[in-house]
């Protein structure tokens, strides 16, 4: 599932997909107050029920991993009793009981917070590494790019799980800080360094088709740094494309670690994921399905809420998509 | 209107340059080449001048004549790769840019040398007000507090007459029309009060009533600042109303400067006298317009001796040519005809009829 998402996602679509004109409210007016391209998006976003939805979802999911005390009906995950073992969902207990006895809400409400905190923090990792390698290749140009690039295809040739267990697997013994016990931080490390690229292409050709704006040589006309141009001129013009890539990547890299947990490598007993619940809840399958239907809705609604409002962004900010 | 300007000049300027005697800028001997995979194209080949304060010097040539080009590469704002400086040297008060280091050269732009584009709407950051953007020469250059910079934006669209400058100073620059957006940039090119401006056919995008506000404007602007004006043109109207003297540039040469009334009146080149010919008359009306023939040079195989000789109705070659001034053969020189007029023909001679 994963990898699929990560092929709908090729570079060269979302680009397509996602660029916005900068030049496009080219329409004079002298009195009417015109909408900028960020009150335009928001009157589009406005108006999408994608959007509606996938933010509701999305908040919904927020405030439980915030606060889950809210949502588990007064049960504590930790709090177990094993002549509970397996029960099916009842009036009093929504989602039944896991094999240990615990209160199964509890713990789906509970798992929340890791999957959204990695899902985020990864998201940050790649976004940090993706604009500024992207921005460095896109701007510089010549032997800095093709280095740069060369590097990037080295680290695509790298499926993005595969990646991922290979680094948490020989995390744990490299003794590194965060790496070495293997939490949420070594998660999202691990998804980070091997889920940037699409990200960083991403940036550098948007990098490449600001660079050669007339404003842009403006700029270096007026005697602006080179540090000024890209942060300044650059990067601002360049970033509405990497907004929509990185809503919808929360989402993805939320189901990989869930993909991680399940085969092991990603989060570990005690901690409550709902990769882990449903890896154990697999055995059970047959007699207790509920174990792994409800942490597999859970988690499929939240990845949907974070790619509905990446395509509702990408619609917004997209002029050409607009009646 | 002018009456901010005293606050704007007087305020505490580091960066500022004197105003020195003599040219503010001289151009020498510049050549500059494109090379592309298939050829090197030889956009400017060997062009001098120099500007002094309070001049304006109008750089006159069809398009692919070089005259963009020249600007950008004092601007430092060539595409490189594929462009490269060959060779010259550009002088700003006595300085070589082009031998400075990088950190030096931009701390000329802006503050000695500033330059307004063709197209102001492409040239202004779409996501920054305008207001921001002229700011932003003030705390890029000068480390202005941004309140105080904003402040200074005020008086500059103030200063280049654009209508309630304090209500629109938070608009963007797809909220103005063509005209208020070339002073917008025409303000941002000022801010720092440059000794030379640079203006890359400032109203080519401009419809012809705003072209004549809009060069009055810089006129203006010129007459209180005292600086050096460069105007990039093709349009014979605009270079006759304000320059003071002309360079007529074919195939990356100059090939006949003097001052305008001068060129315009009396051409000593057959490239400036066909220009002049092609001017819609009002006596000839109904008449057939007289353009010059050919095509433009292509500037990756300009053509051997004079590069105007395919289109030359005067070219002279094998025996109709003086000894060493065959045109296909031999490059004429840019060579002083009379004081003060030079041109790069073997027959100026004749062209001026003296």
């Amino acid at each position: 599932m994963t990898e699929q998402e990560q092929r709908n996602l090729d570079p060269a679509q979302v680009e397509t997909d996602v660029r916005i004109g900068v030049g496009a409210p080219a329409a004079e007016s002298h009195d009417v107050k015109q909408n900028s391209l960020w009150s335009d998006a928001w009157g589009q976003l406005k108006r999408n029920p994608l959007f509606w939805i996938g933010s509701f979802l999305g908040v919904f999911f927020i405030v439980m991993a915030i606060v889950p005390q809210l949502f588990a009906r007064g049960a504590d995950p930790r709090s177990c009793s094993l002549s509970n073992s397996a029960q099916a969902p009842s009036g009093e207990h929504w989602m039944g009981f896991d094999q240990q006895g615990c209160d199964y809400l509890a713990n789906v409400v509970y798992g929340a917070r890791n999957s959204l905190a990695i899902g985020l923090f990864s998201v940050i990792g790649v976004l940090v590494i993706g604009i500024l390698i992207g921005a460095v290749a896109g701007y510089y140009g010549g032997a800095m790019d093709s280095l740069l690039a060369r590097i990037t295809d080295i680290f695509f040739a790298i499926p993005l799980i595969l990646g991922a267990i290979i680094l948490l697997k020989v995390g744990p013994s490299t003794g590194l800080p965060i790496l070495s016990d293997r939490g949420v931080g070594a998660v999202a490390i691990a998804l980070a360094l091997f889920g940037w690229m699409t990200a960083m292409r991403l940036v550098r050709s948007q990098v490449i088709a600001v660079k050669s704006q007339d404003y842009v040589a403006a700029a270096r006309a007026m005697g602006a740094s080179n540090l000024r141009i890209l942060t300044r001129h650059i990067l601002p013009n360049a970033v509405a494309p990497v907004l929509v890539y990185s809503t919808i990547t929360v989402g993805v890299l939320i189901a990989a670690e869930a993909t991680l947990t399940y085969l092991g490598v990603g989060l570990q007993r005690p901690a409550i994921s709902w990769g882990l619940q449903i890896s154990t809840g697999q055995s059970l399958l047959r007699t207790a399905p509920h174990l792994v239907l409800f942490p597999s809705i859970i988690l499929s609604l939240t990845v949907m809420a974070f790619i509905m409002m990446g395509d509702a962004l990408r619609d917004a900010l997209d002029p050409r998509q607009r009646s | 209107m002018s009456t901010s300007s005293g606050s704007i000049s007087s305020s505490p300027a580091p960066a500022a340059f004197e105003r020195g005697s003599g040219p503010v800028l001289e151009v020498d001997d510049l050549h500059v080449e494109f090379r592309t995979r298939s050829a090197v194209v030889n956009a400017v080949n060997g062009i001098s001048y120099s500007v002094d304060q309070g001049e304006t010097l109008a750089i006159l040539g069809e398009s692919g004549s070089g005259k963009s080009v020249s600007a950008q590469a004092i601007m430092g704002i060539l595409d490189s790769p594929p462009a490269v400086i060959t060779g010259g040297g550009i002088h700003f008060q006595g300085r070589d840019m082009l031998t400075m280091n990088a950190e030096d050269q931009r701390q000329i732009r802006g503050p000695g040398i500033a330059m307004i584009f063709q197209d102001a709407l492409s040239a202004l950051n779409p996501v920054y007000s305008v207001g921001f953007q002229i700011g932003e020469m003030f705390r890029a250059h000068r480390g202005t507090s941004k309140k105080e910079a904003k402040q200074h934006a005020v008086e500059l669209m103030d200063r280049v007459r654009i209508p309630a400058a304090a209500r629109r100073v938070n608009d963007y620059p797809h909220q103005f029309s063509g005209g208020m957006r070339q002073r917008v940039m025409i303000a941002m090119a000022l801010a720092l009060d440059p000794r030379i401006l640079i203006a890359d056919e400032p109203t080519t995008a401009l419809d012809v009533t705003v072209q004549a506000q809009v060069m009055d404007l810089l006129k203006d602007l010129q007459r209180d600042t005292g600086m050096g004006l460069i105007l990039i043109t093709h349009d014979l109207g605009v270079v006759n109303e304000v320059a003071d003297r002309v360079a007529v540039m074919y195939a990356g040469k100059i090939v006949e400067t003097g001052t305008v009334d001068d060129v315009f009146t009396k051409p000593s080149h057959p490239y400036t006298l066909g220009l002049m010919n092609s001017i819609p008359q009002v006596e000839a009306k109904g008449g057939r317009l007289n353009p010059i023939v050919g095509q433009p040079p292509n500037l990756a195989a300009i053509p051997s001796g004079c590069p105007f000789h395919p289109r030359c109705p005067r070219r002279r070659t094998g025996a109709e040519a003086l000894p060493g001034r065959d045109c296909v053969a031999d490059k004429p020189p840019l060579r002083l005809v009379v004081p003060g007029r030079e041109a790069a023909c073997h027959y100026s001679e004749e062209v001026l009829g003296v």
